[in-house]
């Protein structure tokens, strides 16, 4: 193994062959920026994951020098990483960004939602995620999701028309033909815009070297209080863990993707700079979604059921 | 496990494929193959299949589970839609647009290949070329997909037989030559066994060439651009005005075609404006040149009126305008398309009032007979179409470029995209065919 990143690519293709990061950025601000034309409001999801970190460096480019023309939206479990919620204020002060925030706390306080019986928040997410789309008319919503992350994803289109409960219905997709996305919607409609689309975690974190963005430590291994859930390593917390019989140690870890932390694992890893990252995706036989999320794990179609529920 | 090289971890280059094929020729499991022996299967995954085979009471994973996505698929043992598949070599990284071949068949298909520089159409080898292989040849043949793989199944079942494939490859190759596909190759596989798929196969000596995987990762993936028409569609204006560019004012999008250089005089459609390009921005770095299909932004020499929805292409090489179209189309909603339609027309970044003034012909793809005045589309069709848009487009023929030439039709009603449109000829006239010296003695 070696920890060596090559940036030249070595084939028999033409000098204008664009590299395969070249491409995915290309088509990627390509979308941004159709967006920006048709759109009267949009909205970037933004939690602080690595993906939504790439997102916002691509609309950076693809509006550079002028400023992004879409504001930031954060749906907050509550369950929040404070690291990632440090990256988070720190990226919307450098960039002067607007930020709006979604908080499931406020709803469980105001007892619109209730707590669930497993502490896990993410399905709790969808009606704060509708009602501010609702509330501040957001008409476009970029998330990072990725087709290569879960098969109902697989099937997503680029521009994903939501009606105005966000409700995903696969039989209304629209089929999206060359490069000609179709952004029509109904007043109090939206469409989800998903620029990753044909991204893979490794392009991501191919790309986030390349680029060189600063990412949430918590992505790189370092020694955490964890104790062992469902098979993966979860951070001891406020939110409810350790149960009895639930043992907290020390360990050397990071994450894969950041989510709740109640249902978002760590994974072991030594794994301690981006190149090291890479060399372990690259050699991992378990997807990220399967390593590190235990609501995934529901059911076999627990990511379909939340898509037409509205989730991202 | 695999070994990581620094390979895995540098630049490659992309390419995207579809495939054609029913469930009967075994397309879901030379998919979940390619996936499954280039390692793009993860442990979870497989686990997965194998949980699902096992509870149907098949003994060995059904490779063919791991390109079902939804549950209203595999509760009734179909695939409704488009899905895309990521999976990378050394060499490449891959992106598929993986087709069913049942239901929506020509509809997902023509999805699928829009984007594709390839296309692998399967048959199997006991039934040889029939009905939905000539479809599929004519489906490839109109939307331009510049590579086409026949790849000939199930050999294992004709005791892989030389004669038997090169009958098969040679009656495709003929057919689909005639339609103008500019390059068939024809590779004879058994993806249950896992012959000529990823590794060559120790049971057909007799074929020289290379797998499918080894195809897929050499093809080229770019054109001589000297050929092309350079064209970029206008999708924002970038003007800062800020105190450090205050007269900034740049023209955003993805070259859909061809290159364009600093100091080149470039006229703006539909306007007819000429400027010079002042320089290229490339997602903040400026550069001499830049070439499809890169998201630039241009800086012109004149402050002329330019928006959303114009070409900027070279005054030397600019298309006629018009607001006369006559194309192929796909019909892809479920509602049909009829003369007199009011439409919405989405061509590049612009999009206009249409009408649709007639439908000459609807072409039967299994046969490729016209029926002359159908009166209207339904979903699945393929027809010529004569439409007449409310403002002048700088339309290129679909032949020339994929990008430009191309649109879609959008019912402004409520905003369902109905058609898929190619400008001009449906089929490109045939070329002789060329001599393949590079193509390890497969001739025919």
């Amino acid at each position: 193994m070696t920890t060596t990143v090559a940036t030249v690519s070595e084939g028999t293709d033409s000098p204008y062959a664009l590299s395969h990061l070249d491409a995915l950025e290309s088509e990627a601000v390509h979308i941004f920026r159709e967006v920006a034309g048709e759109f009267e409001r949009p909205v970037i999801l933004f939690s602080g994951g690595k993906d939504s970190i790439v997102m916002l460096h691509l609309a950076l480019k693809a509006f550079r020098p002028a400023s992004v023309p879409f504001s930031l939206l954060h749906v907050d479990t509550g369950h929040n990483f404070p690291e990632v919620l440090d990256y988070r204020d720190r990226t919307v002060a450098e960039h002067g960004l607007r930020l709006h925030v979604a908080s499931v706390q406020d709803y469980i306080d105001r007892g619109v939602l209730k707590e669930r019986p497993d502490g896990t928040r993410n399905p709790l997410q969808t009606l704060p995620l509708t009602e501010k789309i609702q509330a501040e008319k957001f008409d476009a919503v970029f998330g990072g999701g990725r087709r290569d992350e879960e098969k109902a994803r697989a099937k997503e289109r680029v521009f994903s028309l939501r009606d105005e409960f966000s409700q995903w219905d696969p039989r209304r997709q629209r089929p999206e033909l060359w490069n000609l996305y179709n952004g029509r919607h109904a007043p109090g409609e939206h469409v989800r815009v998903f620029p990753l689309s044909n991204w893979t975690e490794l392009d991501v974190w191919q790309y986030i070297a390349r680029e060189g963005i600063e990412l949430p430590q918590i992505y790189y291994a370092h020694e955490r209080e964890v104790f062992k859930r469902a098979g993966m390593w979860l951070t001891a917390g406020e939110w409810g863990g350790p149960k009895d019989g639930e043992t907290v140690e020390k360990r050397l870890v990071r994450y894969r993707t950041v989510g709740d932390m109640s249902c978002t694992g760590a994974v072991d890893s030594e794994a301690d700079t981006i190149e090291k990252v890479i060399v372990e995706i690259a050699a991992s036989r378990l997807t990220e979604r399967g390593a590190t999320r235990a609501d995934d794990k529901m059911s076999e179609a627990a990511m379909e059921d939340r898509k037409r529920e509205g989730y991202f | 496990m695999s070994t990581v090289t620094t390979e895995e971890l540098s630049e490659t280059t992309l390419l995207r494929f579809a495939t054609a094929g029913s469930v009967d020729d075994g397309k879901s499991t030379l998919v979940g193959r390619l996936l499954h022996d280039s390692k793009s299967v993860l442990t979870d995954q497989l686990e997965a299949v194998e949980r699902a085979s096992a509870s149907r009471g098949q003994e060995a994973p059904d490779l063919a589970l791991l390109t079902d996505g939804l549950r209203a698929e595999r509760e009734q043992g179909i695939t409704i839609d488009v899905a895309y598949r990521y999976f990378a070599t050394p060499l490449r990284r891959f992106i598929l647009a993986d087709t069913p071949g049942h239901v929506q068949y020509t509809r997902n298909m023509v999805t699928g290949a829009s984007t594709a520089e390839l296309t692998v159409i399967l048959v199997d080898a006991r039934n040889g070329v029939v009905e939905q292989t000539r479809r599929h040849a004519a489906l490839a043949a109109l939307l331009r997909v510049p590579h086409v793989v026949l790849a000939v199944n199930k050999m294992d079942l004709v005791d892989y037989e030389e004669k038997v494939f090169a009958g098969i490859a040679e009656e495709f190759t003929a057919y689909a030559t005639e339609l103008g596909v500019p390059e068939v190759t024809a590779i004879p596989i058994s993806a249950l066994v896992g012959d000529n798929v990823v590794e060559p196969s120790a049971n057909m000596d007799w074929y020289g060439g290379p797998t499918v995987l080894e195809h897929l990762e050499t093809v080229p993936v770019s054109h001589d651009l000297s050929h092309c028409h350079a064209r970029l569609p206008v999708q924002y204006v970038i003007r800062p005005r800020s105190a450090e560019h205050p007269d900034y004012r740049g023209y955003a999008g993805q070259i859909a075609a061809g290159s364009f250089h600093v100091g080149e005089e470039v006229t703006v459609l539909p306007s007819g404006r000429t400027s010079k390009v002042a320089g290229i921005d490339l997602l903040g770095e400026p550069v001499d040149v830049a070439w499809t299909t890169q998201s630039v932004t241009l800086l012109l020499e004149d402050d002329i009126d330019i928006s959303r929805g114009d070409l900027i292409v070279p005054s030397k090489d600019a298309p006629a305008t018009t607001q006369d179209i006559e194309a192929t189309v796909c019909h892809v909603a479920d509602a049909p398309l009829t003369v007199n339609h009011r439409v919405l027309l989405k061509h590049g970044t612009r999009t206009v009032k249409a009408i649709v003034k007639d439908i000459p012909s609807r072409l039967t793809l299994d046969d490729l007979s016209l029926h002359p005045h159908p009166g209207q589309l339904v979903a699945n069709d393929i027809g010529r179409v004569k439409i007449r848009t409310a403002e002048p487009l700088p339309v290129d023929s679909y032949s020339d470029s994929r990008r430009t030439g191309s649109f879609i039709l959008i019912d402004p009603n409520d905003g369902q995209t109905l058609t898929a449109g190619m400008v001009g000829e449906s089929f490109a006239s045939p070329e002789p065919v060329k001599d393949e010296a590079e193509d390890d003695g497969w001739d025919f």
